[in-house]
């Protein structure tokens, strides 16, 4: 059997500053080699910090992980130095929304790609270089030789995103994060880029966990979707099971609220009130106050997690009653 | 007395609430050592519309295609160099100052902190322009409490708080509350609800159809999101580069589209059916910028059908034969020249 690529266990993350925000809450998930798993959910809803605990990107003074993490067989929580360095950009990589805030501004393209390999391969800047180009050509940059030698700036938004693809893909990781990648694209880049991740993924065999909040886009790209809402995962499975069975109610008020299908004319089921704060950890379901069938009990006790086969979980009261019946 | 409607008489029985005529707008590049004018970015070259009184006429197209500047240029934000703003068959320089076209014509932005004073409390900032007009501040405050009370948010509550202690939606609101505090008879929404959580977007969908059945309001509705512009929507118009590429009702344009880029735009949206995902890009490279646009029809270099008439003419808006759907593609104009056009009878 193989080994799971990531495995997180009752993962909860607090900020502790001027005001303590308990951005996690208890995230169990497994991923296995070559898998895609998007993580869905809104403003605030954790999503991102998820993903940045697993490369250790959160400021450390501030902020008090629990919980294990492991990736690869390593223990991501208690890596230092050296190894958290080989750990970031070697095994685990991270694309983001604004590449122009992820590249380098003042090195080529070239530059820095093959700076990366240098560094995690230990290969001459002579082969950096070549694999720097291979990258370019893989991920559709036209003329890759010309813009080996281009500055950020000097390349349109999808071009810059391409780049940004190349250098988290130039050491072959394992993992590759993506926190709203295409989000700041336009609807034509948009499709290019996701299709683009979806083949380099194939051909690199490597897993993926994708953060958006459009589920169109969770369905373009991934195997298994987990929706997420204040810190916590209230429903998991397959992109079939949550597109065609959601089970919890925020699932459904998200997928009405995507308008796919919705009838011009008639009102929306839209989700009453706004996310809580997560000022304290909470002690009851967090989205009772606005379930729109919210019963006894919801806004006292922790919801029961209803589990099905392995990767289908949710979160709710509802979803444990029609298996008792 | 009143000029007649200029563009399609035929369309509307009586006279469009606002009609727009060949507007043009071209912003100078500068640049170099002396600030020589280098290039113009062609913002919105010849654009031409009619929004009828009660309908939403959603704009869509991708970044720098003009939809933004197009709804600039019609409150007068920015001064257009070319072409007519008729509101009511009253002409925007002639017989229309630009005080009264935005008393009938608010719009809403899509960054709800950015178009808030920071230093105004919610109703001040609602009754801020009802008082610069001329009413009394005792009316003026009963009107924003008033507005407040309409767009959902009790105004014992919020008529006292400053924008950055409401939430995204609850700030949205708020404008739009502003808005209508002039009884306005169109409101522009430019991205209004695309910053917003999806939950909470669907919230505003609501209010904005409440709140135009009560009112009786007439919407533009721009939007790069095509599930939100054919829910919204009475009318589309499709944008690219500066200028219409496709205009119609609704239903017709997504069910029937003709001109190419509104089938690619419509192709590029993301598949909700996990077994039929999307495995071919519709269009490749990135959208060119309105600066030096290509010849003849703007599309072209980008288009699949593109043949030696598209490069060398523009196009121009053709009347299909389908109800009050017009599109800008050399193929789909009979006697065009285009191999995919139909004879002329």
């Amino acid at each position: 059997m193989t080994m799971p690529l990531v495995e997180m266990k009752d993962v909860t993350v607090r900020f502790d500053g001027a005001r303590t925000v308990h951005a996690v809450n208890g995230v169990n998930l497994t991923l296995m080699p070559g898998e895609t798993l998007s993580i869905l959910g809104e403003s605030g809803s954790g999503k991102s910090v998820t993903l940045k605990t697993l490369l250790r990107l959160l400021p450390e003074n501030r902020t008090a992980i629990g919980g294990e993490v492991r990736v690869a067989g390593a223990d991501v929580l208690s890596l230092d130095g050296r190894a958290l360095a080989n750990h970031r950009g070697g095994v685990v990589s991270m694309i983001f929304q604004d590449p122009m805030l992820a590249l380098d501004p003042v090195y080529t393209i070239g530059d820095q790609i093959a700076e990366a390999v240098v560094r995690h391969e230990g290969v001459s800047r002579q082969a950096g270089l070549a694999r720097a180009l291979d990258m370019l050509t893989r991920v559709r940059i036209p003329s890759p030789e010309r813009r080996m030698k281009a500055y950020p700036h000097e390349m349109s938004g999808g071009m810059r995103q391409r780049a940004m693809i190349a250098l988290a893909l130039a050491c072959r990781p394992k993992l590759l994060l993506a926190d709203e990648p295409t989000t700041a694209l336009d609807a034509t880049v948009q499709i290019q880029i996701l299709l683009l991740l979806r083949e380099l993924q194939r051909e690199f065999g490597m897993a993926m966990i994708f953060v958006t909040h459009d589920i169109g886009v969770a369905v373009e790209v991934s195997d298994r979707i987990a929706v997420m809402y204040a810190g916590e995962f209230v429903e998991t499975g397959t992109v079939r099971q949550i597109i065609r069975e959601p089970r919890h109610p925020y699932t459904k008020g998200l997928l009405a609220a995507n308008l796919h299908g919705a009838v011009k004319g008639e009102r929306l089921d839209a989700i009453p009130g706004a996310p809580p704060a997560l000022e304290t950890k909470p002690t009851a379901c967090s989205f009772a106050p606005r379930c729109p069938v919210r019963q006894e009990g919801c806004e006292t006790a922790r919801p029961p997690v209803a589990s099905f086969d392995p990767g289908r979980m949710v979160r709710c009261i509802h979803a444990v009653e029609p298996a008792l019946a | 007395m009143n000029p007649a409607p200029a563009s399609l008489p035929e369309t509307a029985p009586k006279p469009p609430l606002l009609s727009v005529n060949g507007l043009r707008k071209h912003f100078p590049l500068k640049g170099g050592l002396f600030g020589q004018t280098t290039g113009v970015v062609r913002a919105v070259d010849g654009v031409s519309f009619d929004v009828a009184e009660g309908e939403t006429l959603g704009i869509v197209g991708e970044s720098g295609c003009g939809k933004s500047t197009t709804a600039r240029l019609l409150v007068d934000l920015i001064t257009p160099d070319d072409g007519q703003i008729l509101l009511e068959s009253r002409r925007l320089g002639v017989d229309l100052d630009v005080r009264e076209l935005r008393r009938h014509v608010q719009m809403v932005f899509q960054d709800s902190y950015a178009s808030l004073n920071p230093r105004l409390t919610m109703e001040d900032a609602i009754a801020f322009g009802p008082r610069v007009n001329g009413m009394a501040a005792a009316k003026a405050t009963a009107l924003a409490h008033e507005l407040l009370a309409k767009v959902g948010l009790e105004p014992r509550r919020f008529a006292g708080r400053y924008p950055h202690e409401l939430s995204g939606g609850q700030r949205q609101r708020v404008n739009i509350a502003r808005a209508l505090a002039f009884s306005p008879k169109v409101v522009i929404l430019d991205e209004a609800v695309s910053a917003l959580d999806k939950s909470v977007e669907a919230q505003v969908l609501n209010l904005l159809a409440d709140l135009k059945k009560e009112l009786g309001l007439t919407y533009i509705f721009i939007s790069h999101d095509l599930n939100v512009v054919r829910y919204i929507s009475d009318r589309v118009m499709v944008m690219y580069l500066g200028e219409v590429a496709e205009i119609g009702p609704v239903e017709t344009l997504y069910a029937n589209p003709t001109h190419p880029y509104t089938r690619a735009l419509l192709a590029a949206m993301p598949s909700m059916d996990p077994d039929r995902r999307t495995e071919e890009a519709p269009l490749t490279g990135d959208p060119p910028n309105p600066i030096n646009p290509p010849s003849g029809c703007r599309f072209h270099p980008r288009c699949r059908n593109a043949e030696s008439v598209c490069s060398a003419g523009s196009p121009g808006l053709f009347k299909l034969p389908s109800d009050r759907h017009l599109v800008a593609c050399h193929a789909a104009i009979p006697g065009s020249g285009h191999s995919l056009a139909e004879m002329p009878a």
